[in-house]
């Protein structure tokens, strides 16, 4: 039992059925990304004036990244073309390619991570309050290690894009005259709480885009001995996913790296 | 045509001639692959089916559980009070019902028959069955994301199941699990609602996306869109909610997930407190956001549970009435402006939130809009019988009593989406009965009816016509003695979710108070409690029906005992694998009933020869 | 209706797939062509981020022009890359109401959360 148009395209719609299903998922994937974007609109609007954060984000870094899957979008493309015009070799090379794109941003994204969770913000006793990377943080020892800077107040330590030359020294702090400490996790403020989920859910669909796609430049390639068509489709198909979780991180980037 | 196979199940590789590409795939292809793992529609649509009607069931004896609460608050269970003390533990201690479980009980009750029970029976049971076959298709477009969704529909129940024993127990935050309150319950059971949801939501996003393309892409030749049955323009356009407006909540469940698991504040404000603490929180967050984003799904969601339902009460009156429907253009441009008008209704689910004048004018003006070709469709099926040959079997009898049963939970819904009066009513047992009406006498009447319809059609015979009849009547009435007087509560002020049926606000507990529930009110409670018993009692002849049936029903002469037109009714029975020897093909409309001139008083839809143009026959 | 072909079937006659009716594919040319997107796409990224770190008067102006400027990359990546730019009509009936229904999420939601009771403190 054969499905009808499974490769070839059905007349009066002009598609295959695997591209009408992808397009349609992906329209359910705008509506997710698309409430998630809603929330942060919400929320930000809703933040009082001088508390929402600017310059958190490391911008050469999110630069690269969207370089990065910029330049992953045209191998996809150009692993596609390949296919249709048989040349298997450089299909191998483009989606090699992107592979090897995907998991560079996947790495960046890891660093971005772990440098945003080994950053501390420290309430002291005193009342000032000590910010920066954690060096040492050894429970047998009655002192913690920071390198950064005490600050008076949080509103410091909101917009740090107006502020030039942050001068950041390792401090040693003892424990006694710690209030309380908290990484700039998700838990740390909504602004990150909507960078956190909004990228690692966007994470997500990068790792579950190279499964994919690994699978075809893998061990799915004996398709392309089968019938190189269907091949050809499956690999459009998930094309057409990577693009769109592309798309994703050109909005995700400019609204958490840059405004 | 006349090859009947009396054999269960209908997944049976039949001696039906292939075409040119005949594969020789007779072999068996083992027990896990034709019934467990299997990617044939027919047989996921099965399992998806007896699935939804064991949790329908499990839906039933936790509404029962609660009605006794309210009832006789405070009292043991009988019978069933030992048990579940020693199932549940401290919650249930000494088989009476504390607050707590009645919680866990009202939240599950309503996410187990909605997301568990009524969609995937309505939607992806009969749909998954019926659809491929009524356009004609050898199969959905997708036949293994298809298994992948029954599957994650499967783990998602287990997920809802399993948190009900689990230390703290399951959700208490009702159906709808309003941030703050679902993030301050200290225990884990608001987590498993969350990961079985976005189980359900994968499954139904994978479920939608293959309903969208086997319909686009895979009628036969000649099925064009206006030959479309009614079923499949509602599943249609069901297919298209589930798609647009489940993502949302999945997004939001994400966040209510972070909320939970990673002390993030998405739908949390500054300045939460918790036990009289101030919650150790980032704050900043809005509760307003969830409930927005929770009914932007949850509005679409009833048309989902209503829509299948209409097309299956469409194909029955259709069938049984011997007359094409009255109006089929402005069934299917109903359906169609339903699906449009649901997604921007939802705010009128949260009047009480204190929206302003602007926006709740807004939602009031669009949920009113949507009423009417609610209406229009209920009109159009009603004018249907109107000068029809009617044939009372079962399957027409509870589409019949459809009519009056949505009317009135239809109805009864426009004071709800009239800002000013849903101001007295919100959260009142009105809205109890009214959402009841619809999807109890409702919907589930008319998958009892698609069940008793199509059941010839998946085993060879039919369910027994009288204690068909006897599961009718008795649910009829019953359904009617539960959900009625919850309007007359309602309209007294009684509110919903209380776990002792409203006693602290009584005029006995408080005598001499102003507006405290009345006697009379309270008394209903009893009666209540007496017919959802016997409703459920009702069910156990239907059951019995069901599975006897399968093996000695009485058998049906042909492939198409019920004479009608759709194409579903003229494959073998039941359907191989495949479907159709060869693609068939369409040459008139779905409702060729007693036309003028024809032999038969119904002509199917894939038999050749001249008809007069299908506009003529169907036009309004 | 069978589908499967050898590749040295299909090979004879690739060029006429649905997509490739209209014209043979020239790989070298197509290479290009994604290469100009490619640098066009840097183009915008680069605006994107001048346009953060001007001096800024007022934010919501310069959120939008930086939103601008990545909806015009956005265009690039979805008509080129996706070649949603020569879809058949159906892509387009999906997308479209699937953009309308997300606008009216956003703007319904934020408005009904700006949108006050006449009489209360904030209003």
């Amino acid at each position: 039992m054969e499905i009808p148009y499974a490769i070839h395209a059905r007349p009066d719609t002009g598609i295959y059925n695997a591209k009408v299903g992808i397009w349609l998922f992906l329209a359910s994937e705008v509506m997710l990304f698309g409430a998630l974007f809603s929330a942060y609109v919400l929320i930000r609007v809703g933040t009082p004036p001088g508390e929402w954060p600017h310059g958190w984000q490391n911008v050469t870094l999110g630069t690269i990244n969207t370089v990065v899957l910029a330049l992953s979008a045209i191998t996809t493309l150009m692993a596609w073309v390949a296919c249709k015009v048989r040349q298997f070799g450089k299909f191998k090379f483009f989606h090699g390619c992107t592979l090897l794109l995907a998991l560079t941003f996947l790495c960046i994204k890891g660093f971005e991570y772990s440098d945003h969770l080994s950053h501390y913000e420290i309430h002291l006793t005193d009342g000032r309050i000590a910010d920066g990377h954690m060096l040492e943080n050894n429970p047998r020892e009655n002192y913690v290690t920071i390198d950064g800077r005490y600050v008076d107040n949080e509103e410091q330590l909101i917009d740090l894009r107006s502020q030039k030359d942050i001068q950041e020294t390792e401090i040693r702090i003892p424990r006694a005259e710690i209030k309380d400490m908290q990484s700039y996790g998700p838990w740390h403020n909504d602004y990150l709480a909507l960078y956190f989920t909004m990228t690692a859910l966007h994470a997500l669909h990068i790792l579950a885009g190279g499964i994919v796609i690994g699978y075809l430049w893998g061990p799915g390639r004996k398709l392309w001995e089968i019938d190189p068509e269907h091949f050809t489709n499956r690999v459009e198909v998930s094309g057409l996913f990577w693009h769109f979780v592309d798309l994703v991180w050109i909005f995700l980037f400019p609204v958490l790296y840059l405004t | 045509m006349d090859t009947i196979v009396h054999e269960f199940p209908p997944y049976r590789e039949h001696e039906v001639a292939h075409g040119p590409e005949a594969h020789g795939h007779h072999e068996d292809i083992g027990f896990w692959r034709k019934y467990v793992f299997s990617s044939d529609h027919k047989m996921i649509g099965i399992q998806y089916g007896f699935t939804a009607l064991c949790f329908l069931l499990f839906g039933l004896f936790l509404m029962l559980m609660m009605r006794w609460q309210i009832a006789h608050p405070g009292q043991p269970v009988p019978f069933l009070g030992p048990l579940l003390a020693k199932v549940l533990g401290q919650p249930a201690a000494n088989g009476v019902i504390s607050p707590e479980l009645y919680n866990s009980f009202g939240a599950m009750h309503g996410t187990i028959m909605i997301f568990l029970g009524v969609v995937p029976l309505a939607f992806a049971a009969f749909g998954n069955y019926v659809v491929p076959l009524m356009i004609g298709a050898p199969d959905m477009a997708f036949p293994r994301v298809n298994m992948a969704s029954y599957q994650a529909y499967f783990l998602g129940g287990i997920v809802m199941l399993v948190s009900f024993f689990i230390p703290g127990g399951a959700a208490q935050a009702g159906w709808t699990s309003y941030s703050p309150l679902a993030t301050s319950i200290p225990t884990d059971g608001q987590l498993f609602w969350i990961i079985g949801m976005v189980l359900l939501i994968t499954s139904s996003l994978l479920g939608a996306v293959n309903f969208i393309a086997t319909i686009i892409q895979l009628r036969a030749p000649g099925m064009t869109w206006m030959r479309l049955p009614f079923f499949v323009w509602a599943q249609f356009v069901t297919a298209f909610l589930l798609l647009l407006a489940f993502p949302p909540l999945e997004a939001a469940a994400i966040m209510q997930l972070m909320d939970n698991a990673a002390h993030t504040s998405f739908f949390l404000p500054t300045g939460l407190a918790v036990g009289g603490q101030l919650a150790h929180i980032s704050g900043g967050g809005s509760p307003l956001l969830w409930q927005h984003l929770f009914w932007f799904l949850g509005h679409p969601e009833v048309y989902v549970l209503i829509l299948p339902a209409m097309g299956i009460v469409a194909e029955i009156i259709a069938n049984n009435t011997r007359k094409p429907l009255w109006g089929y253009k402005s069934l299917v441009y109903s359906v169609l402006a339903i699906g449009f008008l649901s997604f921007i209704v939802w705010a009128h689910h949260m009047y009480l939130t204190g929206m302003g004048n602007k926006i709740a004018t807004f939602f009031q003006a669009t949920t009113l809009a949507i009423s009417i070709p609610s209406v229009i469709i209920l009109t159009c099926l009603l004018i249907s019988l109107w000068g029809g040959s009617i044939r009372f079997n079962t399957p027409m009898l509870f589409c019949l009593a459809f009519l009056p049963m949505f009317g009135i939970g239809g109805l009864t819904g426009l004071p709800l989406g009239l800002a000013p009066a849903d101001i007295y009513l919100h959260d009142t047992y009105y809205v109890i009965a009214h959402f009841h009406y619809v999807v109890a006498p409702g919907t589930i009447f008319a998958l009892f009816a698609g069940i008793y319809y199509w059941f010839p059609k998946m085993t060879g015979r039919k369910m027994n016509e009288f204690w068909g009849r006897v599961h009718f009547w008795c649910s009829l009435v019953f359904m009617n003695v539960v959900f009625m007087p919850m309007f007359a509560q309602g309209m007294e002020g009684m509110l919903r979710r209380m776990a002792n049926g409203g006693a602290n606000y009584s005029a006995a507990r408080v005598p001499g108070v102003l507006d405290t529930l009345p006697n009379d009110i309270m008394a209903m409670n009893s009666w209540i409690l007496w017919a959802a018993i016997a409703l459920g009692l009702a069910q156990i002849p239907f059951i019995i029906n069901l599975f006897w049936s399968i093996k000695h029903g009485e058998p049906v002469p042909s492939d198409n005992p019920w004479h009608a037109t759709t194409l579903e009714w003229q494959t073998p029975t039941p359907p191989p694998h495949g479907n159709f020897a060869e693609p068939p093909q369409i040459y008139r409309g779905p409702y060729e009933y007693s036309v003028p001139g024809h032999a038969t008083d119904f002509t199917p839809q894939n038999q050749p020869g001249s008809s007069p143009t299908p506009q003529v026959a169907t036009a309004h | 209706m069978s589908e499967s072909k050898t590749a040295k079937q299909h090979d004879s006659q690739f060029v006429g797939e649905s997509e490739l009716h209209e014209h043979a594919v020239d790989f070298k040319s197509y290479l290009r062509r994604c290469l100009y997107i490619f640098i066009a796409v840097l183009c915008a990224i680069s605006l994107m981020i001048c346009a953060s770190y001007l001096p800024h008067y007022n934010w919501t102006v310069k959120v939008t022009l930086i939103l601008a400027i990545a909806c015009v990359n956005a265009f690039l990546v979805a008509g080129f890359l996706m070649h949603l730019l020569s879809e058949k009509k159906l892509i387009y009936t999906l997308l479209a109401f699937t953009v309308f229904f997300f606008a009216g999420l956003m703007g319904l939601t934020i408005y009904a959360m700006q949108d006050m009771p006449h009489g209360t403190i904030y209003h």
